[in-house]
């Protein structure tokens, strides 16, 4: 369990030799010794990033420049956590539009005085720096890599129409998924019984929405499906903690999932679905949810 | 059969800013105006998910959720003036304070005006503090957001102007006061004198009115 392997069992996107796999292992080492003995004697709470970064599977980072890229990924920066479906949205739309960028894990539970500066609002990942100047919330980076990188595919339709609904359903997954889908972790008894109701509603909200098309924006990977795919490596951990299974009330939603991970942007950058489990195991642990 | 209409009703603010939008555009437009207590079917078939207004219908196409129709409006009628600036940054600057205010600010204001007061109060100086420093950056020197017109960020806080002259009312103190964000003041007062603003927004002792009429018939419902 300390030492998972490879998320996808796929290489990273770039070149990158043996040495630079080691040292999230280097890291994980030092860190489980300083775990270890916190558990052996057994009184210090273990603190919340050494269970981040314990847990953070051997996955090369999203993307590790080429070293002809490295002046380029200078520029671009993205401050970041594993974990996060909302800096997940920002890797996809980066990896889709080939851009080179330095991809930098934060430690929430001490955040880095480059985070606090660019993003000093809301002190939150993800927060993507290019060319020095901070960009926040991740639907608004989306939209400005699409905008920025405008020669890659489009992420969002050229029709102002077609843009405009698929703004409303980022929108819809923004305000529902990750609200509803956290209170199915956290919450028990009845509160979880009507969380579990609404979740399921808005599955099949999306599902209707989706139809037979094979994205949600038609024949083209976009902005909607950038959106919601990083909560599909969630879904797992939502259906086993609020007693469903998503495939059964929303089976369209999980074949389009599956979809989307034939992608190398999303199988590059979605982790396995039993790590995020492992993950919000002990997030509940942290908040003391049984 | 207009080719645009706007479901709305007078006291919402997010049916104001598709309002002044259209104004600014010089889009003509039907205003349907919906009854306070209720749904009409139109409403409900045009935004099934969430039921609410704004609704902009274009050829018989529904638009919802008054942030994303103001950016159709921009999209879809080129004309002068653009609400987005032309940089990406810019735009991405906007739409970011846009979010911190329809995520932070407005529910605050809610708050506020049911009565919830101590840190709060902190809150929402604190947040105001923080657009007057978006202000000055954005407005560099010019009267609005959006530069010399009014903009996306003007749209999306300014038709609040109403509702957060309602919530100082209840405070009992004035939240954009011009010693303490001469800026926002300044601001505030040329945002609710535009022509495109002047004649649609409403009168903050209507909207108290309002308030206090929905706060008895809350109180009524509770029993």
């Amino acid at each position: 369990m300390i030492f998972p392997s490879t998320a996808h069992g796929s290489s990273s996107v770039g070149t990158r030799d043996a040495s630079r796999d080691l040292f999230p292992c280097i890291e994980c080492l030092r860190r489980r010794r300083c775990v270890s003995d916190n558990l052996t004697r057994g009184g210090v709470p273990i603190e919340f990033f050494h269970i981040s970064v314990l847990l953070r599977p051997h996955k090369s980072p999203p993307h590790e420049p080429h070293p002809q890229e490295a002046t380029m990924a200078e520029a671009v920066v993205l401050l970041d956590v594993w974990v996060s479906p909302f800096g997940q949205r920002c890797r996809i739309a980066l990896a889709e539009k080939g851009v080179a960028y330095e991809y930098k894990e934060e430690d929430l539970s001490n955040k880095s005085p480059m985070l606090l500066q660019a993003n000093p609002v809301h002190k939150k990942i993800p927060v993507l720096i290019h060319d020095g100047k901070p960009v926040c919330e991740s639907l608004v980076i989306v939209q400005y890599i699409d905008e920025v990188w405008s020669d890659g595919a489009p992420i969002l339709p050229a029709d102002p129409y077609a843009r405009a609904q698929a703004r409303f359903w980022g929108d819809f997954v923004d305000k529902k998924i990750y609200e509803c889908g956290t209170r199915l972790w956290k919450l028990k008894g009845e509160a979880l019984q009507e969380a579990k109701k609404e979740f399921i509603e808005i599955l099949k909200v999306l599902e209707a929405e989706l139809g037979d098309r094979k994205y949600f924006g038609g024949d083209a990977f976009g902005y909607v499906d950038i959106a919601l795919v990083p909560f599909f490596a969630w879904f797992y951990t939502y259906e086993t903690c609020g007693g469903f299974s998503v495939e059964a009330e929303a089976p369209k939603l999980v074949a389009w999932g599956k979809r989307c991970m034939e992608r190398e942007s999303v199988s590059q950058t979605l982790y396995d679905p039993l790590k995020v489990y492992e993950f919000v195991g002990f997030l509940k642990k942290k908040y003391g949810v049984e | 059969m207009a080719e645009v209409k706007l479901l709305g009703k007078w006291p919402c603010p997010y049916v104001l800013r598709a309002r002044v939008a259209l104004q600014l555009k010089k889009v003509e437009y039907e205003y349907l105006e919906e009854e306070l207590g209720g749904k009409s079917e139109l409403l409900l078939k045009s935004n099934p998910v969430h039921k609410k207004i704004p609704v902009l219908i274009h050829r018989g196409r529904p638009l919802c959720e008054s942030l994303i129709i103001v950016q159709y409006i921009d999209e879809a009628w080129l004309a002068a003036p653009s609400l987005l600036p032309a940089s990406a940054h810019d735009r991405a600057f906007h739409r970011f304070w846009a979010a911190y205010f329809d995520d932070k600010l407005s529910p605050l204001l809610t708050r506020l005006r049911n009565g919830e007061r101590g840190r709060a109060n902190e809150e929402a100086a604190e947040g105001v503090k923080l657009l007057e420093e978006a202000f000055v950056r954005l407005s560099e020197g010019k009267g609005f957001f959006g530069g010399d017109e009014i903009g996306y960020l003007d749209i999306t806080i300014g038709c609040h102007l109403g509702w957060i002259r309602v919530t100082e009312r209840l405070m009992g103190f004035k939240l954009i006061e011009e010693a303490k964000v001469p800026g926002l003041a300044g601001w505030a007062e040329r945002f609710c004198a535009h022509e495109a603003v002047q004649g649609i927004m409403p009168e903050t002792e209507k909207l108290m009115e309002i308030f206090q009429l929905a706060q008895i018939h809350m109180k009524r419902s509770k029993r």
